[in-house]
């Protein structure tokens, strides 16, 4: 009950009418933010601080307005996946899958409708996760070590298999390509510089989000542009109906789900929404799957990753509150915030500073519900997008892919980048390619490396410190179950 | 366009009273040399903000983010692109000197740029779990010299970075053979702190300001902190390792550089600023909460004290065998 009235306490900071503006402020431009590909909540939540301290807002102020942001922005990043085939950041890769395909059968409202309602849904067990467990939780990260984090990055890849559709090989192929791009930059392990070749730009390695908006993005332009050039287009037909309550409930399952999975790596402070992105459509993939509809705009593909995105980003505030270790990069440069605030994050922060914890958790509440109810009714204005003519819409979304990458690094460098990336995704989508395996390989790729050389160092080279403990030993038998899963399940299909 | 007529001509009378008017900061900017959230940007930011505080600037100050190569990108970028900018900070720390040292901002040395002040320290510490066997540095090094390797030590940069130097720098003070140790690099001093506080790793070198959390709610212990005088408030009962007998010192200074042809007159009025802004009682507020201590270094006191860091981190990698 200490935690209901401390929670009551917060919904007073919370409902203060300036912090309620604020709240609906960050959403909304958060919700914008997400939606602008390249410029995500990282960069969001930075451009703001500074704002917050101009206006001299409180601490507790200061951080509703940048959390505000913060999960807005995992809102907003869908609708570009789902009308553009661009993601708005990078956890809304895996969106891309379904609510692309969803969009080119006329569906957008109801993909805009139910993936508005699965961030909903996701959000909020997210901060009643976090309200009721926070402290439990912390103590389950800190067991993660770098062998158990290596076994989930195994895991992770097993489940990549299910995305192979019909050409495994190819898939494959997509999966080695982004697992290379991995490799590039300052090898943590020795210090030693591989692939760069004596370019500084190439030190810190490939962006993650360079590598997602060419390759989707800048891919889009030249596949819209040849269809255009060739007088192949075909014009979407775009119903704004929101969704039905009968496809709604059939993907409820598939949304408490994922966003289970998604709170509880979002609580990891090594992996992040994209990882429990990949991993729920994965997961729901095999499970609910029968007719292979995924990834021809089945609507559950479109549930899991926003409900998982959006539970990530609430699970992520778990380690920063408790442990003052960011959970993900944004909740970094919010730690760097609170601190700057002269607050200190950490076990006390919860004794020290409740105001600021429990008004920032109250108002995760509100922010949730003003950004359903912000994004239901601008569902038939986002869905117009695709009536804009394509002479105006290519060049528009080249313009933006470019000023959004720009934005993030300040390099010219990187938009050559993601330029020669665009073309190699162009051709390989050409090729029959899939392009989402790319972008897991690099992200999986760098984690799965460094961890099983931490591990290794950590051990001196033995191998079975990789199995010790109990939960890398469950992880890896999730993993075993999930290489194998589709053999079982098709073995008990046939026995029925 | 009428604005630039405006400017234009105002840059015009500038320029004819020229030798009359002293340098006055205009649209100023600051680069933070990485993404938001370290150390790089928190220096821009706070120093930024103060700047803007103080009246020293007339509008709010512009933070950039630069991240690419530890430094390297925007380090490149200021002295073959921003030449001569008199409105130009950039943000840097030893990570910067250690860097140039080891060679890993290619051809560029520390003679590329003008090295303006540093306002600030963060301080190496010695940190280990509440539950740990050793309750002082010696007990420590004891068991370090006995076997090395049976000891992990986890900090938040790669192999050659700071946290990995200060071990190296400690053990070399206490006679063991730096290469012996088993340091294990992770991204950034938080997920490093986590892994101790798991149990993965047993010895954590991070600095100061990120260990003060853990410390006040008692779940970690530090044997040492690496600076010259005992730091103050939490701080103030934990000996140096100098005072142990151990000569280690790391002071995680926080400051700045300016491109290459910076005039004189500019350079003056920016390292007078600095002095000004580290002198208010603003900044001390906001360093003594951020667990820095009190650290400054400005004009040519500054430029001195760089070039011998980077001659002695050169010095010391190479002797560590981290440089040929």
């Amino acid at each position: 009950m200490d935690v209901l009235a401390q929670l009551a306490h917060g919904f007073e900071v919370a409902l203060a009418p300036l912090n309620l503006f604020l709240a609906f402020a960050g959403a909304f431009l958060g919700t914008l933010i997400g939606a602008l590909p390249g410029i995500g909540p990282v960069n969001g939540v930075a451009i703001l601080i500074p704002i917050a301290y101009a206006l001299k807002l409180p601490p507790e102020s200061a951080l509703i307005l940048l959390a505000g942001v913060y999960y807005g922005a995992e809102y907003g990043g869908r609708i570009s996946s789902i009308l553009l085939n661009v993601p708005g950041d990078a956890g809304a890769v895996i969106t891309t899958l379904d609510g692309y395909p969803m969009a080119q059968k006329g569906k957008a409202g109801e993909a805009l409708a139910l993936s508005a309602l699965s961030s909903f849904i996701g959000g909020t067990l997210a901060v009643i996760g976090l309200t009721l467990f926070a402290p439990y939780l912390a103590e389950w990260a800190i067991r993660f070590g770098p062998a158990e984090y290596f076994a989930l990055m195994v895991f992770a890849f097993t489940t990549l298999a299910s995305l192979a559709g019909k050409n495994p090989v190819k898939a494959l192929i997509a999966s080695v390509f982004g697992l290379m791009l991995a490799t590039v930059g300052i090898d943590p392990g020795s210090g030693v510089p591989r692939f760069t070749f004596g370019e500084l730009k190439l030190y810190d390695g490939v962006d993650f989000l360079v590598v997602a908006i060419g390759l989707f993005a800048i891919s889009e332009v030249l596949t819209l542009m040849e269809h255009s050039f060739l007088g192949t287009a075909t014009r979407v037909k775009v119903e704004t109906a929101l969704v039905s309550l009968k496809t709604f409930m059939g993907s409820l399952w598939t949304i408490l789900r994922s966003s289970l999975i998604g709170f509880f790596i979002g609580v990891l402070p090594g992996a992040g929404a994209s990882i429990a992105s990949a991993v729920a459509y994965t997961t729901e993939k095999r499970l609910v799957d029968r007719e292979g509809s995924f990834g021809s705009g089945d609507p559950r593909g479109v549930a899991a990753p926003e409900a998982a995105n959006n539970a990530a980003s609430g699970g992520a505030m778990v380690p920063m509150l408790t442990l003052g270790v960011p959970g993900s990069g944004t909740t970094a440069v919010l730690l760097g915030a609170l601190m700057m605030f002269n607050v200190t994050p950490g076990p006390l922060i919860f004794e020290q500073r409740p105001e600021i914890v429990w008004g920032l958790i109250a108002s995760m509440y509100i922010g949730n519900v003003m950004l359903l109810v912000l994004n239901l009714p601008l569902v038939g204005w986002f869905a117009r997008i695709l009536t804009v003519p394509r002479w105006f819409l290519v060049p528009a979304i080249a313009a933006l892919s470019f000023i959004g990458v720009y934005a993030v690094n300040n390099s010219a460098f990187d938009l050559l980048f993601m330029t020669g990336i665009g073309v190699v995704g162009y051709l390989m989508r050409k090729a029959g390619f899939p392009l989402a395996p790319v972008i897991l390989g690099l992200v999986l790729g760098r984690l799965m490396e460094i961890n099983l050389r931490r591990a290794l160092a950590i051990s001196g080279g033995d191998y079975t410190i990789l199995y010790a403990s109990p939960l890398s030993k469950a992880l890896w038998a999730l993993a075993i179950l999930s290489l194998f899963f589709p053999w079982i399940a098709g073995r008990l299909g046939r026995r029925r | 366009m009428k604005r630039l007529w405006k400017r234009g001509i105002l840059a015009a009378i500038l320029a004819l009273f020229g030798g009359a008017f002293a340098f006055s900061p205009g649209n100023v900017e600051c680069i933070a040399p990485a993404n938001p959230g370290g150390g790089w940007d928190f220096t821009c930011r706070t120093g930024g903000k103060l700047l803007y505080d103080l009246g020293i600037v007339p509008r709010p100050v512009k933070v950039t983010n630069m991240p690419g190569g530890g430094g390297g990108v925007a380090f490149a970028h200021v002295v073959t692109q921003r030449k001569g900018d008199a409105n130009l900070l950039v943000a840097a720390s030893p990570a910067t000197t250690l860097r140039l040292a080891q060679g890993k901002y290619g051809n560029f040395t520390a003679d590329d740029v003008r090295w303006l002040a540093a306002i600030g320290a963060d301080f190496g510490v010695i940190a280990v779990r509440a539950d740990a066997p050793w309750k002082t540095l010696d007990d420590l090094i004891a068991d370090l010299r006995k076997d090395p390797t049976k000891i992990a030590i986890g900090g938040g940069s790669a192999v050659g970075g700071q946290d990995h130097m200060k071990v190296l720098l400690l053990a070399k003070a206490a006679g063991i053979d730096p290469g012996a140790l088993k340091y294990v690099p992770f991204d950034g001093g938080g997920e490093a702190l986590t892994s101790m506080l798991g149990g993965f790793v047993q010895v954590f070198p991070g600095d100061a300001s990120e260990t003060i959390g853990q410390m006040q709610a008692g779940k970690i212990r530090i044997l040492a902190v690496l600076s010259e005088k005992r730091l103050g408030g939490d701080f103030a009962d934990i000996p140096t390792a100098r005072e142990l007998g151990y000569d280690a010192i790391w002071a995680v200074w926080r400051g700045f550089y300016m491109p290459p042809g910076v005039p004189d007159d500019a350079y003056a009025f920016w390292v007078e600023a600095m002095k000004k802004l580290e002198a208010s009682p603003e900044w001390a507020k906001i360093r003594d909460e951020s667990g820095l201590g009190p650290f400054f270094k400005g004009g040519a006191d500054f430029e001195a004290f760089v070039k011998k860091q980077v001659a002695d981190f050169k010095e010391l990698s190479r002797a560590l065998g981290l440089i040929k």
